[in-house]
């Protein structure tokens, strides 16, 4: 077996040269098609996204130029004459043909011009650009808190299953989860605010204080964070679970490791496999659970941005944040499949 | 002499299901034991409960000496210290059994750095020595592999080196071959079986084949409906079997290596299946599938010790024209 294996090696080389000229493009070789090997499923990866992409945009342009009113109506108000409504939207360019009208924008979109706003007249990119500033921050404090939460009562639930304890926490993390984020704000709202006055119940500050914008995002993150936190338990404690049913850690026990000491050598990076995906997949809810959130708590984020924009029939920023949301979505599930790269060495060079 | 593995009336338990019901046998330093029967007749509890690793929620209960400890009593703190060094084990199935993730080198040396607190770099050497030991060719290529790089019968080997890297004094293996490639089976076998000579280690070989059990071991114990039905040596056992059990097993397996005898005919196999954990008659467990059923089989016979073989049988085979094979010729 492994001896054959090793001796059959050698007599693949090609025939003719000198041996250290062999060895050397041979090994140039394997490095180059090893390389080509692990780029190819990447690329694959990528044209799939581009593809989704454009799906996403063909439906998001579609759906948003079939819904009713147009944005000259809304500008000009109730009162105003069928002929200056007529003169606004060919103004705004609004009475080209549809296909037009998506070409414009994707191509403005794809060179990273976002385009002007019908309404405020202002650039969507800075707009956006203003808004991540605070949902950015919220969706990654709200990820941490569950994380925070999600790994220590998940291990712990694992560790107690079968025990009281860890029905618990379990029946804790389902409590958890049932609750929406926005009853949980609505909660934090009335009892750290409202009576305890710790925190601002809304609004933010701006970055100028960092202080003052770290308080004013405590709460939404909490809101979003909690549930997730619970969301996330329930998954480390089955991933848990099974790591600690597997042949590979009574392998690891036999060994003479503490159950413990086998989780963390062997069982913990076999978790994550699983829970990376979870998380990928948790951080793409999170951005719209953010959206509802900052309504509650009147943040000016992404959320507050698209509410607006929806209701002022300023359909481009409704569209390029929409856009941006699928974005983030795909790239986070790439990120994801790359990193089981990393953690499973089963799935290297393939797709 | 005083055996170096003891165990007295052990039962593992799944609540008030009883799956290994008072089972007693020694094991000698440097001897090699065989445990056989068909799957689902408590050998593998057998041996997890020795090692202290039985799943959530079953329990053991009787005595496992090692020495002069008693195991079932002792603190888990106590047990891993024993475990992989003074006790190790193989395992049936070589590629759920490693982990996926690590490198084989680095799953062979970990019973070192556990026990022996090596360097992660020494652990490193002594593992690439560990493998070219279970005849690895290139052991540092192997051991900076992957489990899934390897064959079965290589993962196996890999498996061997970690169970014999303390020098542990008894090795106890669940079915090492079974899930392995016939042709790998054999080399397997012979590896298990030199190293335990070389290492002067007792051996407990579980295995549903009465064939692998005869090569290697010394002395063969046959286990149905978890408990124990016969013992003996090896001669004893194949050539002079007494419990009905033992013959059947026997003449399933004679049949499958005196290939021109049984040309032509009907297999010889066992009547009926091994009834699931709690189904088993009372009584004698065998008795449904056994054609020397009495009236006394509704009771269990004690097992009973004579001439260096134990039996628990109320009508046993007697006489050596018995000895399997017949029924296939």
């Amino acid at each position: 077996m492994s001896a054959d294996e090793s001796q059959l090696s050698p007599h693949h080389l090609p025939s003719g040269g000198a041996v250290r000229g062999q060895r050397g493009s041979r090994t140039l070789g394997t490095s180059l098609r090893r390389a080509g090997l692990a780029l190819l499923p990447l690329l694959r990866r990528l044209a799939t996204m581009v593809v989704a992409l454009f799906g996403a945009s063909v439906l998001v342009f579609v759906v948003l130029n079939v819904l009713p009113g147009s944005p000259a109506e809304v500008i000009l108000g109730t009162q105003a004459t069928p002929r200056a409504v007529q003169q606004l939207t060919a103004q705004l360019g609004l009475n080209k043909p549809l296909i037009n009208q998506y070409l414009d924008w994707m191509g403005n979109l794809v060179r990273g011009n976002f385009g002007v706003s019908y309404i405020s007249h202002q650039s969507i990119g800075s707009q956006i650009g203003q808004a991540l500033t605070v949902t950015g921050p919220l969706v990654l404090f709200a990820l941490l808190i569950g994380l925070l939460i999600g790994l220590p009562l998940g291990l712990a639930g694992a560790l107690r299953n079968g025990r009281v304890s860890g029905s618990l926490i379990g029946a804790m993390s389902q409590v958890g989860m049932a609750v929406p984020s926005v009853v949980a704000g609505l909660l934090l709202i009335v009892v750290l605010t409202v009576k305890l006055h710790i925190f601002p119940t809304s609004g933010f500050p701006g970055w100028s204080d960092p202080w003052q914008a770290l308080r004013a995002l405590v709460l939404p993150s909490f809101s979003l964070g909690v549930v997730e936190g619970a969301i996330m338990s329930r998954y480390v404690r089955a991933s848990i679970l099974e790591q600690l049913r597997s042949d590979y850690l009574r392998t690891a026990r036999s060994k003479g490791l503490r159950v413990g000491q086998a989780l963390r050598r062997h069982g913990f990076r076999n978790a994550a496999i699983p829970l990376v995906t979870v998380v990928g997949l948790e951080l793409a809810s999170l951005v719209v659970g953010a959206i509802v959130v900052e309504n509650v708590f009147s943040l000016p984020g992404l959320g507050l941005l698209l509410l607006d924009s929806v209701n002022n029939r300023d359909l481009i920023t409704v569209q390029d944040i929409a856009m941006l949301v699928a974005t983030t979505v795909l790239v986070l599930n790439l990120l994801v499949d790359l990193s089981y790269r990393l953690l499973d060495p089963r799935l290297k060079g393939t797709a | 002499m005083t055996a170096l593995l003891s165990v007295r009336g052990l039962s593992v338990s799944s609540g008030p299901l009883e799956l290994v019901r008072d089972v007693s046998f020694d094991v000698d330093a440097g001897e090699r034991v065989g445990l056989i029967g068909e799957s689902g007749s408590g050998k593998s509890l057998t041996a997890l409960a020795v090692m202290g690793l039985l799943g959530e929620g079953l329990r053991a209960s009787g005595s496992v000496r090692l020495g002069d400890e008693e195991l079932l009593e002792a603190s888990e703190l106590r047990r891993c210290q024993l475990r992989g060094d003074a006790i190790a084990m193989v395992f049936q199935e070589p590629m759920s059994a490693l982990n996926p993730t690590r490198r084989v080198g680095d799953q062979v040396g970990e019973t070192l750095r556990i026990h022996r607190h090596l360097s992660r770099k020494a652990a490193e050497r002594a593992a690439v020595d560990l493998l070219s030991r279970v005849e690895f060719a290139e052991p540092e290529r192997y051991a900076r592999m992957y489990p899934h790089e390897l064959s079965g019968g290589q993962r196996q080997r890999a498996m061997i080196a970690s169970a014999i890297a303390c020098d542990p004094g008894v090795i106890l293996a669940d079915e090492p071959t079974t899930a392995l490639d016939v042709t790998v089976q054999r080399r397997v076998l012979e590896l298990l079986d030199r190293l335990v000579d070389e290492e002067g280690c007792a051996l407990l070989l579980i295995a549903h084949d009465l064939a692998v059990v005869s090569e290697v071991c010394d002395r063969v114990i046959t286990m149905y409906g978890g408990r124990l039905v016969e013992s003996g040596s090896v001669s004893q056992i194949i050539n002079e079997p007494h419990h009905p059990y033992t013959q059947a097993l026997l003449a399933t397996s004679k049949a499958l290596s005196v290939s021109e005898s049984s040309l032509g005919s009907q297999l010889p196999s066992i009547p009926g299946t091994v009834p699931s954990a709690g189904h088993f008659p009372r009584g004698c467990p065998f008795q449904d599938r056994c054609d020397r059923r009495v009236e006394a089989c509704q009771v269990m016979p004690e097992v009973v010790e004579t001439d260096n073989r134990a039996l628990a049988c109320w009508n046993p085979v007697v006489g050596t024209s018995a000895s399997g094979g017949g029924e296939a010729a």
